[in-house]
């Protein structure tokens, strides 16, 4: 799990956000030699000196030479909107490049004990199959990954969020939404949720001071805008996916998500809903990430409300979680040492209901299941994009995302990258669509964010 | 720069004749079922100087694992695919633009290199209630297809479900889920597997390119040099499985000893891949050396006919 969130963080932010705030076009026009000295001076980036960047252009200008632009054809390049000098685009374009080799590695760690990735293959009911990998040279070989993705993190990715971020600290105040929910994260005993080193929380109306125990009970489902039949809202045990096509209709139905509520309110999950949670807990390793930030950016804490606090608590959280997978490795090691090499625990299917909660790199994730004669009657799940791209409930409540969008400065209404950048930082596992109505005009441009 | 050179002066360094390549384009175009007249169009997308061979890739119903797995290539680097050897004209993933921007470029893309670009498709297509299930830009996925696909050179169905329907297309499949082939009634080179080894995938794509090879294909139009064997003939504990030492529960001292997994519901016998000579992440392990049984993610209808995963056949 902790390699599961290093590796989806560093590929959301270089490769799936960075170019909203990366113009790689204007990348061209950068002076390699003050590139070297710009990234000298902001990061501890392994790669450097005038020669590396002079190659990094080169092969971008060979690339936009060819006239094939690829996946970078058709981006807003030349918005206005962007604001980094050619340097930092350079620099960064440079990093765009080596985090994609580096996540391949990074990657790597899950197929040492989890057979490959995506989609590992060692876990079973009841514990995990891979006992013939706990050995000396598969857990060196997984630390010595570990060790290469976290220098990424900390000499290379924070650095780089910073540097970006000094460029964008209007984006401070753009981009918020006002409750925050985490189930929490990797359980440091068998006590949960106490244990947890991302703690369980929800924090309502942006209120830090008033942090409470997330509660499963206070989840419901909602269908009145959702291709579902009936329109009433629902606990997930006793939730019903029962499909109703119809036309796309914001006034009744127009969408396949539901509209997850906790207590009857939209809530925002992911990394800033954790580490707000974690900061507001008093959660020590957090706060001292979180505080450092922003008095490096000069930023006060209620900045976090916004499109940077959420883009720079995906990478504090990354350190956060990087800096415990260490210890983690350590206690294996030393069950090992003493002979404990336990990894399954025997089951019988029993009917019953039960429930998960957890969170993943996007945010909180709940399953319920309710298993009758050894079977499953009813198996209910809220993911994080449901929770953050969900379309409105019955009272007209609007969803996080939606609710973000509202008072985005937009320059050119035909080219939203405005709209984008709120979009891209809660890493959205769906492509959505997004209307913008000029209010002079009542021009309506669709807009599609994948 | 290496890329700029001639395309024949690249491929003769690798020890491929103008003659071997036409063969290959010849070989290429009747194994996508197209006439003969098509053949000099197929030389055409990979002989062009200077320009790299255009890609369309295709996402319908999937989780984006396929384009995941590829991402992880150590052999080239992604970058090096993406940025020096194909032109990635489409990838809703990884592309800078969005919405009309992005559908713009799809559009262009298709109407620049009709008849020339690699179509690779991830993803199963809705066929029930005239595709409802599965929209992009207003267009069903299988309005996509039908107007993308057969505008290919050739399609490549990447993963479980572009190649056979895969989840989507389970037991009792409400949307009318079908692979990309079936839906529209091409044929595609399928690139089997949930997700496949990304070799397979570049094997595919570079074999093309360099060596001026198409891989032969078998009865599900999977590659065999990939497909052609099964797991189980491949095993690394297949000697444990000859002399009747099974695994019949997890962390067991059977476990321990890597025993065989066939007892542990281990599909390795009737799958066609080379997980265990290729392995995953660079060379890194596979399920069954994980302690995991294989549970035959590169047949046809896995999901159904490979099920339940943990109890043998």
């Amino acid at each position: 799990m902790g390699a599961q969130f290093q590796h989806d963080h560093i590929v959301h932010f270089y490769h799936l956000h960075a170019l909203d705030w990366v113009d790689v076009v204007n990348a061209l026009k950068a002076d390699p030699k003050k590139t070297a000295a710009l990234s000298d001076n902001v990061s501890d980036a392994p790669w450097g000196g005038t020669v590396y960047f002079k190659q990094v252009a080169e092969r971008l200008q060979t690339f936009v030479n060819s006239g094939q632009l690829g996946p970078f054809t058709n981006g807003y390049w030349g918005h206005p909107a962007y604001k980094l000098p050619p340097e930092a685009n350079l620099m960064a374009a440079a990093h765009y490049i080596e985090a994609l080799r580096l996540q391949a590695k990074t990657a790597r760690m899950h197929a040492v004990f989890g057979a490959k990735n995506p989609h590992l293959q060692s876990l079973a009911i009841g514990g995990v199959t891979c006992v013939r990998d706990l050995t000396p040279d598969r857990i060196a070989e997984f630390k010595y990954l570990w060790q290469q993705t976290q220098d990424f993190i900390e000499k290379v990715y924070i650095p780089d969020l910073l540097a970006v971020a000094s460029f964008y600290k209007d984006w401070g105040a753009i981009g918020g939404t006002s409750n925050f929910l985490a189930w929490g994260e990797f359980p440091q005993s068998d006590k949960e949720p106490e244990s947890l080193l991302m703690p369980r929380g929800v924090i309502m109306k942006r209120n830090l001071k008033g942090v409470q125990m997330a509660k499963q009970q206070e989840v419901t489902e909602h269908v009145a805008h959702s291709w579902y039949k009936g329109d009433k809202a629902r606990h997930p045990f006793k939730g019903e996916t029962d499909p109703q096509h119809g036309d796309y209709n914001t006034k009744g139905k127009y969408s396949w998500f539901k509209a997850p509520r906790y207590d009857g309110e939209p809530c925002e999950v992911g990394p800033l809903a954790r580490v707000l949670v974690a900061y507001a807990k008093g959660d020590k390793a957090t706060q001292t990430v979180v505080n450092k930030t922003l008095a490096d950016l000069g930023i006060p804490v209620t900045a976090l409300f916004s499109t940077l606090g959420r883009t720079a608590a995906r990478g504090l959280e990354t350190v956060v979680i990087g800096q415990a997978m260490d210890g983690w490795v350590n206690e294996l090691v030393v069950n090992l040492k003493n002979g404990n090499d336990k990894t399954y625990t025997p089951w019988k299917m029993r009917d019953g209901m039960g429930y998960g909660l957890n969170d993943v790199p996007r945010g909180s994730l709940g399953h319920w299941v309710q298993i009758e004669k050894g079977k499953i009657k009813n198996y209910q799940y809220v993911v994080p994009s449901t929770w953050n791209l969900c379309p409105r409930d019955e009272k007209g409540k609007m969803g996080p995302v939606e609710e973000s969008l509202i008072g985005t400065p937009i320059a050119d209404p035909k080219r939203p990258l405005e709209v984008l950048r709120t979009v891209h930082s809660f890493d959205p596992c769906i492509a959505c669509g997004v209307h913008v109505i000029d209010p002079d005009s009542n021009q309506v441009y669709k807009i599609r964010v994948t | 720069m290496e890329k700029q050179k001639d395309f024949y002066q690249r491929l003769s360094e690798s020890g491929v004749s103008r003659r071997d390549f036409m063969k290959f384009c010849t070989a290429l175009t009747a194994t996508m079922g197209l006439s003969a007249a098509w053949v000099p169009k197929v030389a055409e997308v990979f002989a062009a100087p200077k320009q790299r061979p255009p890609v369309v890739w295709l996402h319908f119903a999937e989780c984006t694992g396929c384009s995941e797995a590829v991402l992880r290539t150590m052999y080239p680097w992604i970058d090096t695919l993406v940025l020096d050897i194909i032109s990635l004209e489409y990838h809703e993933t990884v592309m800078a633009a969005a919405g009309q921007q992005a559908e713009d470029t799809l559009h262009a893309a298709v109407k620049k290199y009709n008849g020339k670009f690699i179509c690779v498709v991830e993803g199963a297509v809705a066929t029930k209630y005239n595709g409802a299930y599965g929209k992009i830009g207003g267009r069903t996925f299988l309005e996509v297809a039908n107007d993308v696909c057969k505008k290919a050179a050739a399609t490549i169905a990447i993963g479980a479900c572009a190649t056979y329907g895969g989840i989507q297309k389970a037991s009792p499949n409400p949307g009318g889920y079908k692979g990309v082939g079936d839906a529209i009634g091409i044929k595609t080179v399928n690139i089997a597997g949930c997700p496949p080894n990304p070799i397979n995938f570049i094997g595919t794509v570079v074999n093309y390119l360099l060596l001026g090879k198409l891989p032969e294909l078998d009865s599900y139009g999977r590659p065999l040099f990939a497909y052609g064997k099964t797991v189980h003939d491949q095993c690394p504990r297949r000697s444990h499985f000859e002399n009747g030492e099974f695994v019949t529960e997890f962390g067991s001292k059977e476990a321990k000893m890597g025993y065989c997994l066939y007892e542990m519901g281990c599909k390795g016998p009737s799958t066609y891949n080379n997980c265990p000579t290729a392995k995953f992440n660079d060379g890194t392990s596979f399920p069954i050396e994980a302690g995991h049984p294989c549970i035959g993610c590169s047949e046809p209808d896995f999901w159904d006919k490979m099920s339940p995963f943990f109890e043998s056949a």
